[in-house]
């Protein structure tokens, strides 16, 4: 058990900055993860935390040691890879016990943690075969037991669950979350999953472009996200961004969209948008703050739907505003049509403004 | 009619397979399996080919000390060049994939070389080299204040210069087999071997040789076979010299049966050969056969 301490990280390979600068503390016991795009950097870090790329600038703690010089086997970190990294020719106990062996453990020690791992993850039967003979998700569990053996410091996953197919990743889920809230252990976890993100993190990590965007509770990150990346990165489907500009009137401020269409704001809102009279923003709204619900927060428009996608306990609707496709979120009771007209309420108390320039939220 | 039936009868898919094998079986079955046959009939008969004798020419071998040497003779060169051939073509394989990928293209060409240049060319080379009085080895122990050897006219230099050279031609075979070998250890396995605390001597014995397992077995299976009929590099050198002390099943049975003219007894001198080469291509192919069930 340990906190990690991560300071002004950078890595560069040959001629790519692929981590510019990273400050991250995570306590003890805590479950972060590291979110973000397609090479933006969540897997290099989560390496140099591991020892197995090179830090080229920044410190790295681990449990308030200085950890950049030592080699991963010092770090007393374990590992899951995407790809599990089974040992093809040694049988799931030999997977497991692998590292205790090396350390020098006793063999009833060993037999007694591989034992007590791999009831923990149900695969007790399998501890004679061998990696081919297993399944995708008993092979992920077997590498979560190499993990968990050891009793490490600090649990370091990286997409663990991509190779997966999605009934048996909700599985995996699960059990890495059970896996956490038994062991404790610190777990630094990379995903491009959000569903992985907002179920299983204490903090979220948003990263792009090998910086931090943003860090906070799944709470925080999906509600109060601080940038335009961050809102239309996390959720799905994405945030909906309608351009507009800023107008105010003898009511307060309003985002004039067209003619038709201008969207009032919260008195609470008007405080930050004191003198950004006739600015250019997008105005951030999330599907399911589109909806049928009449309520006193929100401002009703008819829309021609272009698109129903029913989904079972939803139904998603596109509808086009200023050529912008946007997407909303209603009861399939409904049963709204395409090309039909319907009235759809925007919740106010959920818009989010952006400065396009800065991608900032105001 | 009839030209229709003939191609529903070619149609059938064991006999297209077999027309098409049909040109390779024909090939075997002149180079190979004809004078397999035939060198089993010579073996029979006696010096003039004029009688049979029976098992007589083997018999004859049994009793005689210079074959009972050059069994031994063969049997030592094939494993110790096979040993050693193995080993380096390993260790030059792990230092070729350890360098950076731009480096090693340039290594792996020029390590090649003996591999690709005729036997027969390359050893007249190295004799030119071993040559007592004017060629550069000896030159350069001079130089080193060493005594010159007779690299090719003493039993145990001229052992040791045949096998050295027979090892710098084949040592290549394997250093290309390994190295392929080695590039598909797939990366992640050294990675999680780190992070289980193995250092280096440990990801090679625990990862890197287990891996390899199949392919190095298979490889000194074949090589052994190779080496062990191997003619040219001691027909060059020594010619099994001196004093029949550097003879091969090969060598000896070119000396006996072409040289000395007594062709059924140079027939069963090579005849020899065969249990040992059956045995060793047994296994290959059993596990060849083992390893593709595997996969
Ligand atoms: N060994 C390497 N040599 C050179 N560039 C690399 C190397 N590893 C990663 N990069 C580059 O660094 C950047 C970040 O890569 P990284 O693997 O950390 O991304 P990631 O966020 O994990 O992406 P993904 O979600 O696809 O796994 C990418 O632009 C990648 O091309
Ligand atoms: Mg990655």
């Amino acid at each position: 058990m340990a906190d990690v301490e991560i300071k002004d990280l950078h890595k560069i390979f040959d001629r790519t900055e692929a981590v510019r600068g990273i400050d991250l503390s995570i306590k003890d016991k805590e479950f972060v993860i590291l979110v973000g795009p397609s090479g933006c950097g969540k897997s290099t870090v989560l390496r140099m935390i591991a020892g197995l790329e090179e830090v080229t600038e920044g410190d790295i703690y681990i449990g308030d040691k200085l950890v950049n010089d030592i080699p991963p086997k010092d770090r007393d970190i374990a590992m899951v890879f995407q790809s599990y990294a089974l040992y093809p020719h040694m049988t799931v106990f030999e997977n497991m016990s692998f590292g205790l062996r090396l350390r020098k453990f006793s063999k009833e020690d060993i037999k007694k943690r591989v034992e007590e791992a791999a009831k923990v993850l149900g695969i007790s039967e399998l501890l004679k075969r061998r990696p081919r003979q297993l399944s995708g998700g008993q092979r992920q569990r077997v590498a979560m037991g190499r993990a968990i053996v050891r009793n490490p410091k600090v649990f370091l996953f990286d997409e663990p669950l991509s190779n997966l197919d999605a009934k048996m990743r909700g599985q995996m889920r699960i059990e890495i979350k059970r896996v956490h809230q038994h062991l404790k252990t610190t777990t630094i976890y990379v995903t491009h999953d959000q569903v992985e993100a907002m179920t299983l993190a204490d903090r979220v990590v948003v990263m792009k472009d090998g910086k931090i965007e943003q860090i906070g509770t799944p709470d925080e990150i999906y509600n109060f996200p601080r940038t335009g990346f961050v809102a239309g990165f996390i959720g799905s489907p994405a945030m909906n961004f309608i351009p507009g500009n800023i107008v105010k009137n003898k009511n307060g401020y309003s985002v004039f969209i067209n003619k038709q269409i201008s969207f009032y704001l919260d008195k609470e809102k008007e405080k930050k948008l004191e003198g950004l009279d006739g600015k250019d923003v997008l105005l951030g709204i999330r599907p399911e703050h589109i909806n049928e619900k009449k309520s006193e927060d929100a401002i009703e428009y008819d829309v021609k739907i272009d698109l129903v996608e029913p989904l079972g306990m939803e139904t998603m609707v596109y509808f086009t505003i200023n050529k912008v496709q946007l997407c909303g979120r209603v009861s399939p009771e409904n049963n709204l049509m395409s090309n039909n007209k319907a009235t759809l309420n925007f919740n106010k108390n959920k818009f989010h403004i952006i400065d396009p320039k800065t991608d900032k939220v105001i | 009619m009839k030209i229709n039936n003939l191609f529903v009868w070619l149609k059938q898919k064991p006999r297209i397979a077999f027309f098409m094998c049909l040109p390779l079986i024909l090939m075997v079955a002149c180079l190979i399996i004809y004078p397999f046959f035939y060198s089993i009939f010579l073996a029979t008969l006696n010096k003039a080919e004029t009688k049979f004798v029976g098992l007589a020419n083997f018999l004859f071998l049994f009793k005689r000390e210079t074959f009972w040497l050059v069994v031994q003779q063969s049997i030592f060169f094939a494993l110790v060049a096979v040993f050693f051939k193995a080993l380096i073509g390993f260790i030059a394989a792990h230092s070729i994939n350890e360098l950076p990928s731009k480096g090693q293209r340039k290594w792996r060409g020029m390590l090649l070389i003996p591999w690709v240049i005729p036997p027969a060319l390359s050893t007249l080379g190295w004799w030119w080299l071993f040559e007592p009085t004017y060629s550069a080895l000896n030159w350069l122990l001079e130089k080193l204040s060493v005594d010159a050897i007779p690299w090719l006219s003493e039993t145990f230099w001229a052992r040791f210069s045949i096998i050295l050279v027979n090892i710098w031609v084949g040592a290549p075979f394997f250093l290309i087999m390994y190295l392929a070998a080695l590039k598909s250890i797939p990366e992640d396995l050294y990675e999680a071997a780190s992070i289980d605390g193995a250092n280096y001597w440990q990801k090679l014995f625990f990862i890197t040789l287990p891996m390899m397992k199949n392919i190095i077995s298979i490889t000194i299976l074949f090589s052994i076979i190779v080496t062990f009929a191997n003619f040219d590099i001691v027909r060059v050198l020594t010619r099994g010299g001196p004093i029949d002390t550097t003879h091969l099943f090969a060598t000896y049975a070119f000396r006996v049966g072409i040289e000395s003219g007594d062709i059924p007894l140079g027939a069963a001198v090579s005849l020899f050969m065969f249990p040992v080469l059956a045995v060793l291509s047994f296994i290959i192919l059993r596990n060849v056969r083992k390893r593709t069930n595997e996969v």
